[in-house]
């Protein structure tokens, strides 16, 4: 049933034994069991998002604990990924117990959240999983009835023998650990899923609605001291002296301290590719018995800080990378055919350049983490998608064995990509190994918008070349601020549907920290491509939709590997979306703009619906129609739809991160847009119904919203937007007095 | 240190902390009450949103010395079984995805309710614009709010 790439060797992975409390406890490790034949498209090359591993817990009673492994950052993995264990074990939802695993480096490998790949890299082992255990079971219940184990049944965790008698799995659960492991156990087909595809709550909802402890910042042990640390104030300048005397004097502050030479060895080093947020710098830390005192004290301290590298402004940036653009270097990616001897045969050429600004990520809940390390162990606990990779890291800064370290997750308050970089990490460790007490290191929301790895700004220039009413070739070249776009980005949409194709990139090193923010790259490369495509389509006089259609008809039967889209899929979902959308059927003064993207394994398309309202366009509507396999949990999923809709919409509309001799010009939301419950669209959203393996869902709604909000304003004002934000060009919002024409 | 005297859930507390300490780090770091968030700490955000006499209040920009011998609710003490209309719904509708505002957010529904139990769309949106969700779960908390005033009113 399943198309799924993934083998699987359920030999490799599967460990039993008993509980010395009782029952039955069952791993597993992904990273042997599933290797995907192509590598899923992540930013840090280093990493893989396909192995980790989870448990399962059956006690004598038949409680049924399942341990979720992987970071929760608000993507309803704690949820969903227990389902999928719970739906072979074959046990009622309502009476599983989710616990959030911890960083367990024997039991578990590689627990991180990014790329949008925990579902579908956990598909087939979590649901082999549950399975085997629940054949275990049986096994135990057909011995002990001296019957034949097929002529067993299972529901809501009872076994029925054909004679009618019923065991608990409670009741067999000793027996089950003590017995093989069995071979080729067998999965339900689709239709049978019990829980699999039915609503799940969050599974932390009662403790998130009354308020319960359960974010890093929440975090409290006895003796716990806040640490607040001053950091440059622009990218590009060092510590060099500073005066403490006065935040010393402060209630509260128990010491001041400098720190920075553990974690600069770090950052030389290179955290894997990664650079540290103002690694180059030493930092004052003000310790302090509550985190208000240490904030304050914080802002007592004067700093003399000189220049170290070049100070940065966007003015020059923008300049490097349109230079780049212009340029000759560049790295190919991909290419087809021969793109110049096609352009120079074109009857019409299109070229556009769509340029966007630094994002911050601003997870609602500030970095933060706690630290406590003594002789004997290294303690950890706080909100973070890469734990075993910062245990590693802490270990390695410390001069200590990765043994000591024993790190917890909190659930996050947000993730976005920001908490993939562990520089809150490495700094607390280095605090809490200087002053030898527990402590929780916090950022303010300014210290979070100013010290951050964020989304680099990036351009575009597209070229396309149009010969008898055909796209005979394709050129995109990107310029990007700290890296490029990776994996198997450049054989996303159109790769395949044009003849001669070519993507190019180059890039500038800054000295702002860049990194992942949800969907990376794609978040930007969508907008500029499927904004390009309407532009393409008003050239060429051609249907939009009809356009991408029949570009999509000639990648069917491809037989290039790197191709992971399905024409099929990708037709289905537009045709979806024209449909429901009601495109082309609006009553007068509803524009539409329509965007089609895949990335992260699934394929989406959206249509936005703008109406003006007292002279400006308003994005009223954004129908949204998916196709990421099988929906293991429909409540989960429509959340992650709308929120990656809005966001998307959000920070096209307003995401604005400029900088000024390094220093970044937002510091708090009273200067940084986020978008508000005023400005959100209605959000439709439509799944499609297959049976094919499922894919993600975190990321892949919110790149084509900032194209489909682009392509309807520009059917409501005739005026084409390149660049994000859209806010910032008033202008271009003015609606025309007289109706637009064509 | 001053001392100052707050009604927090219904009880009498009794915190010596400096004048312009925010009411937000009283409740978290002096009273251990962390179901408050702090956001951004210039009332910009809502995640600190919290009842002063029945009114949603940002508890970031408030110093303790100003609200001393108030009432203060927080979302602790909004019900006792986390069973208020507004928490129900919230529950009902699923609305959280990374959950971090969400406390902020039913203060702020709740507050709205008691004033406005009949509100229209539209007052729904502005009075719960002022709080931010990153994940954006802005419809369902519309939602939410919607169904939780079917109950109240």
């Amino acid at each position: 049933m399943s198309t799924s790439s993934i083998t699987f060797n359920r030999r490799a992975f599967i460990r039993t034994s008993s509980l010395a409390s009782g029952g039955l406890l069952i791993g597993f490790n992904l990273f042997t069991a599933c290797k995907p034949k192509v590598q899923p498209p992540v930013d840090i090359s280093k990493l893989n998002f396909n192995d980790f591993n989870a448990f399962i817990k059956i006690a004598d009673n038949g409680a049924v604990t399942i341990f979720s492994p992987n970071p929760e950052i608000g993507q309803g993995v704690k949820t969903a990924m227990p389902m999928l264990i719970a739906e072979e074990l074959d046990v009622a939802w309502n009476n599983v117990y989710v616990q959030q695993g911890i960083l367990d480096t024997e039991n578990y490998t590689r627990q991180l959240a990014g790329g949008s790949q925990s579902i579908r890299l956990g598909w087939e082992p979590l649901r082999q999983t549950g399975a085997t255990a629940r054949q275990m079971l049986v096994n135990a219940a057909a011995a002990k009835w001296g019957v034949d184990p097929s002529e067993c049944t299972t529901s809501e965790g009872v076994i029925t023998n054909a004679k009618g008698e019923t065991l608990g799995y409670g009741d067999v659960v000793r027996e089950a650990a003590a017995l093989e492991v069995p071979e080729n156990v067998i999965l339900k087909e689709p239709k049978d899923f019990k829980v699999i595809g039915t609503d799940a709550p969050n599974v932390d909802i009662d403790k998130i609605i009354t308020g319960k402890p359960l974010f890093g910042l929440d975090y409290k042990v006895e003796g716990m001291v806040y640490a607040s640390v001053l950091r440059p104030p622009a990218f590009g300048k060092v510590l060099d002296s500073y005066d403490d005397a006065k935040a010393k004097a402060m209630p509260g502050v128990l010491d001041v301290i400098r720190i920075g030479e553990k974690a600069k060895e770090l950052s030389k080093e290179g955290v894997g590719n990664w650079t540290v947020a103002m690694g180059k710098s030493d930092k004052v830390v003000v310790i302090a018995k509550t985190t208000w005192e240490a904030m304050k004290a914080k802002e007592a301290i004067s700093a003399t800080w000189v220049d170290n590298t070049n100070m940065e402004s966007t003015e020059f940036q923008d300049k490097q990378l349109l230079g780049l653009l212009d340029g000759k270097e560049f790295k190919t990616l991909r290419k087809d055919g021969d793109i110049k001897k096609a352009f120079a045969k074109a009857d019409k050429i299109l070229e556009r350049t769509y340029e966007s600004p630094f994002l911050p990520h601003n997870c609602m809940e500030p970095m933060n983490f706690f630290a406590n390390i003594t002789d004997e162990k290294i303690h950890l606990v706080g909100p973070v998608q890469t734990p075993e990779f910062a245990a590693t890291a802490v270990a390695g800064m410390l001069g200590r064995d990765v043994k000591d370290v024993h790190l917890e997750m909190t659930r996050m308050g947000g993730g976005f990509g920001r908490r993939l970089y562990g520089d809150f990490v490495y700094e607390v460790a280095e605090i809490a190994d200087a002053i030898k007490k527990p402590v929780k290191l916090v950022f303010s929301r300014e210290d979070d918008m100013t010290a951050g790895t964020y989304r680099p700004a990036i351009k575009y220039r597209i070229k396309a070349a149009i010969k008898d009413g055909q796209v005979t070739a394709y050129h995109l070249k990107e310029a990007a601020i700290g890296g490029n776009m990776y994996g198997l980005i450049p054989n996303f949409f159109p790769a395949g549907a044009i003849e001669n194709y070519q993507i190019d990139v180059a890039n500038y090193q800054s000295n702002i920290t860049t990194g992942a923010w949800r969907a990376p790259y794609t978040n930007f490369l969508a907008f500029a491509e499927q904004s390009f495509f309407d532009e393409l389509a008003e050239t060429m006089e051609v249907d939009r939709i009809k356009l991408r259609l029949d570009l999509l008809e000639k990648v069917k039967g491809t037989t290039d590997e790197r191709i992971q889209y399905s024409p099929e899929r990708m037709q289905n979902v537009i045709k979806v979306a024209v449909d429901k959308s009601g495109w082309g059927k609006k009553e007068d003064g509803v524009f539409q703009g329509f965007a089609a993207y895949y990335c992260h394994n699934s394929h989406v398309a959206e249509v936005a619906d703008v109406e003006i309202e007292n002279g400006m366009p308003i994005v009223k509507k954004v129908t949204c129609v998916v196709d990421c396999g099988i929906v293991v949990n429909p409540l989960g999923a429509i959340n992650q739809i709308e929120g990656g809709v809005i966001d998307g919409v959000g920070h096209a509309m307003y995401g604005d991160l400029t900088f000024l001799d390094g220093q970044p010009q937002s510091q708090n939301y009273d200067k940084y847009r986020l978008i508000r419950m005023g400005e959100i669209p209605v959000v439709e959203s439509h799944l499609i119904q297959n049976d094919l393996a499922p894919t993600g869902l975190g990321e892949p709604t919110l790149p084509p919203a900032g194209a489909a909000v682009a392509n309807a304003l520009k059917a409501a004002t005739g005026n084409r937007f390149t660049q994000q934000p859209f806010s910032k060009f008033p202008e271009l919002m003015q609606v025309p007095t007289k109706p637009i024409i064509g | 240190m001053p001392k100052y005297d707050i009604n927090v859930n219904g009880v009498s507390k009794s915190v010596d902390v400096a004048e312009d300490t925010p009411l937000l780090w009283v409740l978290r770091d002096h009273l251990d009450l962390v179901g408050t968030k702090y956001g951004c700490g210039i009332a910009q955000c809502g995640a600190c949103t919290v009842h002063l006499n029945g009114n949603a209040v940002r508890s970031c920009s408030l110093p303790v010395a100003s609200v001393a011998g108030q009432h203060i609710t927080t979302i602790e003490g909004l019900s006792e079984n986390g069973d208020h209309p507004v928490q129900l719904a919230w529950k009902e509708v699923d609305v959280p995805q990374c959950g971090y505002c969400q406390a902020g957010q039913i203060m702020t529904a709740s507050a709205f309710l008691d004033k406005n139990p009949d509100p229209t769309s539209e007052e729904i949106k502005t009075a719960m614009h002022g709080n931010i969700c990153r994940c954006a779960s802005y419809t369902r908390i519309h939602r939410a709010v919607e169904i939780a005033a079917t109950k109240i009113g």
